[in-house]
């Protein structure tokens, strides 16, 4: 194949309209951008090489030093970068498509749809979590693909659920048979003003579908109790605890023990709070809330949020690590916090780290 | 310094005078436990059983590592450690 070679030392950058008319000869066109992007659609006849990859793949996407090859992004600025790259590996003949794909649609040039890499995806709305390589493409389905059950949707489940959400986990279930109060509204952010009275799980369903419309909410207007956990928890890929009451929480880790599912466990008292992941069946093993805290306190010592009041961000604040461990079981990504227990003390301002291990005679997760 | 510093978690702050710290000799856990009884007598009921044992959903971390891993109330607490003691919390 002959196309018309610019001349060595020809400026790095082409126009459009005649990048185009040179794809249409044959000459290969490579899209740097990154998988994402492509949702706005494609220059026709290009290929998806993000830009860091470009140098590895360019032998094999063309052999030929010698030939003209073309580089397109969004606006022009990256594929500047490949073509330099490029010529500084041989390929002297390397150019930029001026203004990019921007350029290229305003211009009228023929666009393609998205390849179905990314079609299946709302690319758009997950772009700054897709470019994440822990993320990706592969990342963002295996979060929407996931189920995982909110236990009470209150000051722990709200955060954590609009976040949850908003990440793009398809499966959410909010488990709570409360009422919202007014007393509710300065931490359980899943709820608004106009919403006292309704269920908590009608409330924070609606909230979450109107962030996020692919998000699927299964709403259960129940309180989890041992009875019934089990059945609420099969098919959940993790538990997120946001109980209020020890009964629940104690409910709640002998089913993930029995389901061998991660429960993330937050909870809060005034200006601190705890958090840690309870997952007897994680590789390398890890203590489960039984191991940790044997039996409940007495009423007397254990007051609640109701009764001692808690400073809203608290919640908010160890709602969200819940979340961020969760996004991270769900990924596999990252060191969860098995066996590491967190504490937060929103009035000192600081995190402190403790180990927390299993206890070989636990009545709960002992094999 | 010879002191320990201990972490007193908002549950039972209203059994140490409303501190969230407090500074005792070092010693054995059992030993730190015995100090801060003598200026806060309702204190340490909170944290051990009237035989003397750790109560279940109390755990008490030299420094990050738990008691309960280590010798239990005969762990030796180093001058300078830190000693939190972390109650089962059940606020959401």
């Amino acid at each position: 194949m002959s196309t018309p070679a610019p001349r060595p030392g020809t400026p790095v950058e082409l126009d459009p309209g005649a990048a185009c008319d040179l794809v249409r000869r044959g000459v290969a066109l490579l899209d740097v951008r990154d998988a994402p992007e492509l949702a706005t659609g494609m220059a026709d006849g290009a290929r998806h090489v993000p830009l860091c990859e470009l140098e590895r793949r360019a032998p094999e996407l063309e052999p030929d030093r010698s030939q003209v090859v073309l580089l397109i992004c969004a606006s022009g600025r990256r594929s500047r970068q490949g073509a330099e790259r490029l010529r500084t590996l041989g390929y002297g003949r390397a150019m930029s498509v001026a203004g990019g794909f921007q350029r290229w649609r305003a211009e009228g040039l023929p666009v393609a749809r998205s390849p179905d890499e990314v079609a299946d995806l709302d690319v758009e709305r997950y772009a700054r979590q897709l470019t994440l390589p822990e993320v990706g493409l592969d990342g963002q389905r295996r979060l929407r693909d996931a189920r995982v059950l909110l236990v009470g949707a209150g000051g722990l489940g709200s955060p954590a659920a609009l976040y949850l959400a908003a990440a793009g986990v398809g499966h959410l279930t909010l488990v709570d048979d409360d009422r919202v109060e007014r007393s509710n509204l300065h931490r359980q952010v899943l709820h608004g003003d106009a919403d006292t009275g309704r269920l908590k799980i009608d409330s924070g369903a609606a909230t979450l579908q109107a962030l996020n419309p692919t998000v699927e909410v299964t709403r259960v207007e129940r309180r989890l109790t041992a009875a019934n956990a089990r059945t609420l928890l099969e098919g959940a890929h993790v538990a997120l605890d946001g109980a209020d009451n020890f009964a629940t929480r104690y409910a709640v880790n002998d089913a993930c023990i029995a389901l061998g599912i991660p429960q993330v466990h937050g909870s809060v008292f005034r200006f601190e709070g705890q958090v840690t992941v309870l997952w007897p069946a994680a590789p390398g093993g890890g203590p489960c809330y039984r191991c940790l805290y044997p039996e409940a306190p007495p009423p007397e010592l254990a007051p609640s949020c109701g009764e001692a009041g808690v400073l809203g961000v608290v919640p908010g604040v160890i709602g969200l690590l819940q979340a961020a461990e969760t996004l991270k079981l769900l990924l596999g990504v990252g060191s969860p916090l098995v066996g590491r227990l967190l504490q937060y003390d929103a009035l000192r301002g600081s995190f402190d780290e403790f180990d927390v291990a299993r206890t070989p005679a636990c009545p709960a997760c002992a094999r | 310094m010879s002191d320990v510093l201990i972490r007193v978690p908002a549950v039972l702050r209203p059994f140490a005078g409303d501190a969230s710290e407090l500074r005792v000799a070092a010693g054995s856990l059992a030993q730190v436990l015995e100090r801060v009884a003598v200026r806060h007598p309702q204190l340490v009921p909170r944290v051990l059983t009237p035989d003397g044992q750790l109560r279940p959903f109390v755990n008490l971390f030299v420094d990050r590592t738990n008691a309960r891993a280590l010798q239990g109330l005969a762990t030796e607490v180093p001058a300078g450690a830190v000693v939190s003691i972390l109650p089962a919390v059940a606020g959401g």
